[in-house]
């Protein structure tokens, strides 16, 4: 494979090196997560974080472990830069979002350090494609301080149960209301659109209800606009666990199994709309 | 100036269709000339259509079963037709399961190229659905415009990679960048490349083969000629252009080669059986 045959001189200078033998399995799970433009990589020796924010109250991250991809190195402990995220996808999609059956693209990433671009090499059936995108000073991530030990109340749901009410989300609604609670309506999704509004109920007794832990009554409201674009995540994922905090941070929590059966994870953060008090 | 074809045989009408749709993806619209022996599709390079050219040749035997046409004048038997492309194609496509369809020079309300086809129905009885195709008459005072193109004096000579690839490839690329570099060299190897503030992406293909016209070029300028084959010839285009050429093609060519004469001039020639198309994309400043 022509991606392993780059001179040795290059490896030593660059502090990150992954490859993968499935471009997919990184391009699918960023998909998930693309609501804007900027992204800050961060590469550890436990894998890659890819973190997304928006309106500084809503934060989306992908996690793709080390042994995800066939080679992960790392020569610093810690590896942080911001990048073009929408750049990087159609560079990691170059050779065609859908590819033939049988057919993947190969993917090494290169990085040098601060101020070097990120440089991608992807080949498909024997056509090489070379990518060089700038990086940029990366922005501080948001600490939402959201705690296991904080959390007031959990649900973990089959991802196909959500997604039918996600997609038939009332987009004319400003608001997203979710109710949890150890009582009736137990997990409850609630629009307030043009057309009037609409419930979604999840019964703890469920099918599609994998746990249930509420200790108390919470209803918050989180805007629409930030929210909609976790149904990317939803889609490509299996399960989903809902948690908010004493302060109403709501937590999604996505697995996602690539093409392989590996398994991934999308998080997404997201502040409660202010101006509604809670129940 | 008359003319008159008629298509039955079902694949020939379905082939002649696609070549029009073809056609209508390149260009809005373009001149129709017919021949004893040709129909044309032309586009000349103006500033009006970003200098883009096009040649598309088709046998009239391949697809017409009846043909005859008078020319202007016995001394100049053509004629030259401006017509839109798209509506000549709808008209076609609605008429995909006729049992025989015929197209004439009419004089409607203006000059029109009418459509006729003879539709099956539930009942024994058929029915005949005509669509007038409105064109303009070419005089001949302006048929130089319309000449074939001169095989370009160009640099490198090559086979152009699936098409379907290269489309993927340029798709992504036109995200990235309004230009686009191609590259080529007689050694089989072509590089397409973007470069902007953000990013510089560049796709290499290899082995893809070199038509043979060096071993039957002329004595003076043929490429084989030019020296070392590793060295690249390039241009640059606007990658709009060449998108449009790629969104158009229905068929999965014979052949598809790309000739290029370095910074001037991308020459696309694609060949079907009975249909060759040529395109040409002027290199930017």
């Amino acid at each position: 494979m022509p991606l392993s045959t780059q001179s040795q001189s290059e490896d030593v200078q660059d502090v990150l090196v992954a490859n993968l033998d499935n471009a997919r399995s990184l391009s699918n799970i960023l998909k998930a997560i693309t609501c804007k433009d900027h992204a800050i990589f961060t590469a550890t020796a436990n894998g890659l974080k890819v973190t997304v924010e928006d309106c500084k109250c809503m934060q989306a991250n992908a996690f793709i472990q080390a042994d995800i991809f066939q080679e992960f190195t790392l020569k610093d402990d810690i590896v942080v830069f911001q990048i073009n995220l929408t750049v990087l996808l159609d560079c990691l999609n170059i050779f065609g979002g859908t590819p033939a059956a049988g057919v993947s693209t190969a993917l090494r990433m290169c990085y040098r350090g601060y101020g070097y671009p990120l440089t991608l090499f992807l080949e498909e059936g024997g056509v090489v494609t070379v990518c060089k995108i700038n990086t940029s000073e990366p922005e501080e991530p948001i600490d939402f301080e959201f705690s296991s030990s904080n959390v007031t109340n959990k649900v973990i749901l089959l991802s196909e149960s959500l997604k039918e009410a996600f997609s038939e989300l009332d987009l004319t609604s400003e608001v997203l209301e979710i109710t949890m609670s150890p009582s009736q309506p137990y997990f409850r999704l609630s629009t307030f659109g043009n057309s009037g509004n609409a419930h979604y109920d999840y019964s703890k007794d469920s099918d599609m209800m994998e746990l249930f832990q509420c200790n108390r009554t919470q209803t918050n409201r989180y805007k629409m606009s930030l929210l909609k674009p976790s149904t990317k995540a939803l889609a490509i994922s299996c399960k989903v666990s809902v948690r908010t905090d004493s302060r109403g941070v709501l937590s999604l929590q996505y697995l996602v199994r690539n093409d392989d059966g590996q398994i991934c994870f999308v998080e997404y953060f997201c502040c409660p709309d202010e101006e509604v008090e809670e129940g | 100036m008359k003319f008159r074809g008629k298509i039955i045989d079902v694949a020939c009408l379905n082939h002649f269709t696609r070549v029009v749709t073809t056609i209508s993806k390149l260009t809005k619209t373009c001149v129709l000339r017919l021949t004893p022996d040709n129909l044309f599709f032309i586009l000349s390079g103006k500033v009006t259509n970003g200098g883009v050219s096009m040649w598309c040749e088709l046998l009239q035997n391949n697809f017409f079963d009846e043909y005859q046409m008078e020319g202007v004048s016995s001394e100049f038997n053509q004629i030259c037709l401006e017509v839109s492309p798209e509506n000549l194609s709808r008209a076609l496509r609605t008429v995909q399961c006729a049992k025989s369809v015929k197209i004439k020079l009419t004089k409607k309300h203006c000059a029109c190229l009418t459509v006729a086809a003879e539709l099956p129905t539930l009942s024994s009885a058929s029915r005949v659905v005509t669509h007038d195709v409105p064109v303009e008459v070419i005089p001949r005072r302006l048929w130089q415009e319309f000449k074939e193109p001169v095989m370009p004096d160009f640099d490198v000579s090559i086979y152009l990679p699936p098409l379907k690839m290269l489309k993927n490839v340029v798709d992504r690329m036109k995200n990235l960048s309004n230009f686009l570099v191609i590259e080529a060299n007689m050694n089989g190897e072509m590089n397409l490349k973007i470069q902007t503030d953000l990013v510089s992406v560049s796709t290499h293909f290899k082995d893809l083969g070199n038509p043979p016209w060096g071993e039957d070029a002329s004595q003076d300028g043929g490429p084989s000629q030019r020296g070392d084959p590793e060295l690249l010839a390039e241009a640059t285009v606007d990658i709009r252009k060449l998108q449009q050429f790629l969104v158009g093609q229905q068929v999965n060519p014979s052949k598809a080669m790309c000739n290029i004469v370095h910074q001037n001039v991308v020459h696309l020639i694609l060949l079907h059986e009975d249909v060759s198309l040529q395109y040409f994309i002027p290199a930017v400043a």
